[in-house]
């Protein structure tokens, strides 16, 4: 399965990558406020719905870690986690290219930003735990999970209600991708679907070789208990 | 693939006991409450013999308190905007300091274990612990709450009251939050630098209604202090539930 399905995905992305690429540049048309900075558009939103969409696996991969202590479900918590924050560095730089070009500021406290910001940051805690925690550190990295995945609603209704007294959120509003053209549109669906499945890659490498270091390390324990193994 | 089967064979969950055997004690009865209270009288029994951790968070907070007012100084006064900053800050950092020293004592005897091993419900020794460590946050902000008035020239006449309310439930989040976090670390290596990093991000929804409830306060924005202060409460009580359903869950020993 993962022999088909490893190329599959490889080849998705280079396609989609390169095709979207192309279509941003000489096939979709100019927007006509922020000119060419809206191009940016076509991968810095789809990347946060793979993180968004990340986080969810690892917050719930981290649950059914912490309900059965199935490790299977920690390995693929553990490469959510892990993509999270790949894919919030992305976002994050991103959107501030976006942020220099179309409100003057590379950074706003405003309530996407910031959200996202704090949701970047439980993840590369989550990370941080999983590198240097030490043996047992699996469920304490589940409980910080679970944990930051409750908090995303509070993050955002905290900052959301913050804001609410002073300003309006900085970011286009959803009525925007309505308002696309269709070659907008169709570009913006191809990168949808290019992200996902570049995430559908790394998740699966990651998750295999999680698995395979965690197989190998609990070999080598085995070996060593039973004196076939010199420490 | 011959590695395969045989890894799957090996790698059999041998610390892991039954679902079955582990307590499931979620009734809140009266002995829970009893048990829940010994362990909080225990901990603070230990902590006003030593005084150890309530001086030294005490100390520290006020250090804070200090650097920040005079980091905040124009024309020899110091910024009021700054006091719901300074005075959450201190406090969560103080109480970092408190949480990790409160749980190193336990690791030091060993007690954690005998705790986890004896038959009272885990929860009730989470509760415990968690009372116990709200205390030492409040004995720290009965400090840095007068000291932040001082330096910064506030005067908040009867709204004092309800400054206090707001920093109570503070503390009660913190030491939610930070209770599970620090008896899940206990066993770990580099605990002292791993607090913060998992503990603040989880914190910013709480620091922030605090510091925006605070900051309503001294505006003298009663309607908006109460809204934050319900937020506030709304936060205690979301993570004192996902605490009680996962601590015994989480708890390594």
């Amino acid at each position: 399965m993962k022999r088909f399905l490893v190329p599959l995905f490889a080849l998705a992305t280079a396609a989609g990558l390169a095709g979207t690429l192309y279509m941003i540049f000489y096939v979709t048309p100019l927007e006509k406020t922020l000119f060419f900075n809206q191009k940016i558009f076509y991968w810095h939103v789809p990347n946060w719905f793979v993180l968004f969409t990340t986080v969810f696996v690892c917050g719930v991969a981290s649950a059914g870690y912490l309900k059965n202590r199935n490790p299977k479900w920690d390995d693929v918590a553990r490469a959510a986690g892990e993509l999270a924050v790949l894919f919030g560095a992305i976002g994050l730089v991103t959107g501030s290219i976006w942020g220099k070009a179309a409100w003057g500021h590379w950074w706003k406290w405003e309530l996407r930003l910031t959200t996202s910001l704090i949701l970047w940051l439980t993840m590369v805690g989550y990370v941080l735990v999983r590198r240097f925690g030490g043996a047992g550190s699996e469920r304490l990295a589940a409980g910080l999970a679970v944990f930051g995945v409750v908090n995303v609603p509070l993050v955002y209704f905290a900052v959301k209600l913050a804001d609410a007294l002073q300003q309006e959120s900085a970011h286009p509003k959803a009525q925007v991708v309505s308002a696309l053209t269709s070659s907008m549109k169709t570009t913006f669906q191809l990168s949808i679907l290019t992200f996902f499945a570049f995430y559908a890659l790394l998740m699966l490498v990651r998750t295999s070789a999680i698995r395979d270091e965690r197989r190998l390390r609990d070999l080598r324990e085995r070996g060593l208990d039973a004196g076939i193994l010199e420490p | 693939m011959p590695i395969d089967g045989l890894s799957e064979n090996l790698t059999m969950p041998a610390s892991c006991p039954p679902r079955a055997q582990r307590r499931t004690t979620m009734v809140v009865g009266p002995s829970f409450l009893r048990t829940a209270g010994a362990v909080a009288a225990k901990d603070l029994r230990v902590e006003l013999r030593s005084r150890e951790v309530v001086y030294t968070m005490t100390f520290f907070a006020a250090v804070i308190v200090v650097v920040f007012s005079f980091a905040f100084v124009k024309d020899q006064k110091a910024l009021i905007e700054a006091v719901p900053g300074v005075a959450w800050a201190a406090v969560v950092f103080a109480g970092t300091i408190g949480l990790g020293r409160a749980f190193d004592r336990e690791r030091e005897g060993d007690t954690m274990r005998a705790l986890l091993l004896s038959p009272a419900p885990r929860l009730a020794v989470f509760a415990g612990k968690t009372v116990a460590i709200t205390a030492l946050v409040i004995a720290v902000e009965a400090v840095v709450l007068p000291l932040c008035l001082l330096f910064f020239n506030v005067d908040l006449g009867a709204a004092v009251l309800h400054l206090a309310l707001i920093l109570a439930l503070g503390a009660l989040g913190f030491s939610v939050v930070g209770t599970v976090f620090a008896a899940m670390l206990l066993r770990v290596r580099s605990r002292d630098v791993l607090l913060p990093v998992v503990l603040y991000p989880i914190l910013v929804p709480m620091i922030m209604a605090g510091t925006k409830a605070t900051g309503a306060l001294l505006a003298g924005a009663t309607g908006d202090a109460w809204f934050w202060t319900q937020f506030l409460a709304a936060y205690d009580a979301v993570f004192v539930i996902v605490s009680l359903w996962t601590f015994e869950a989480l708890v390594i020993e």
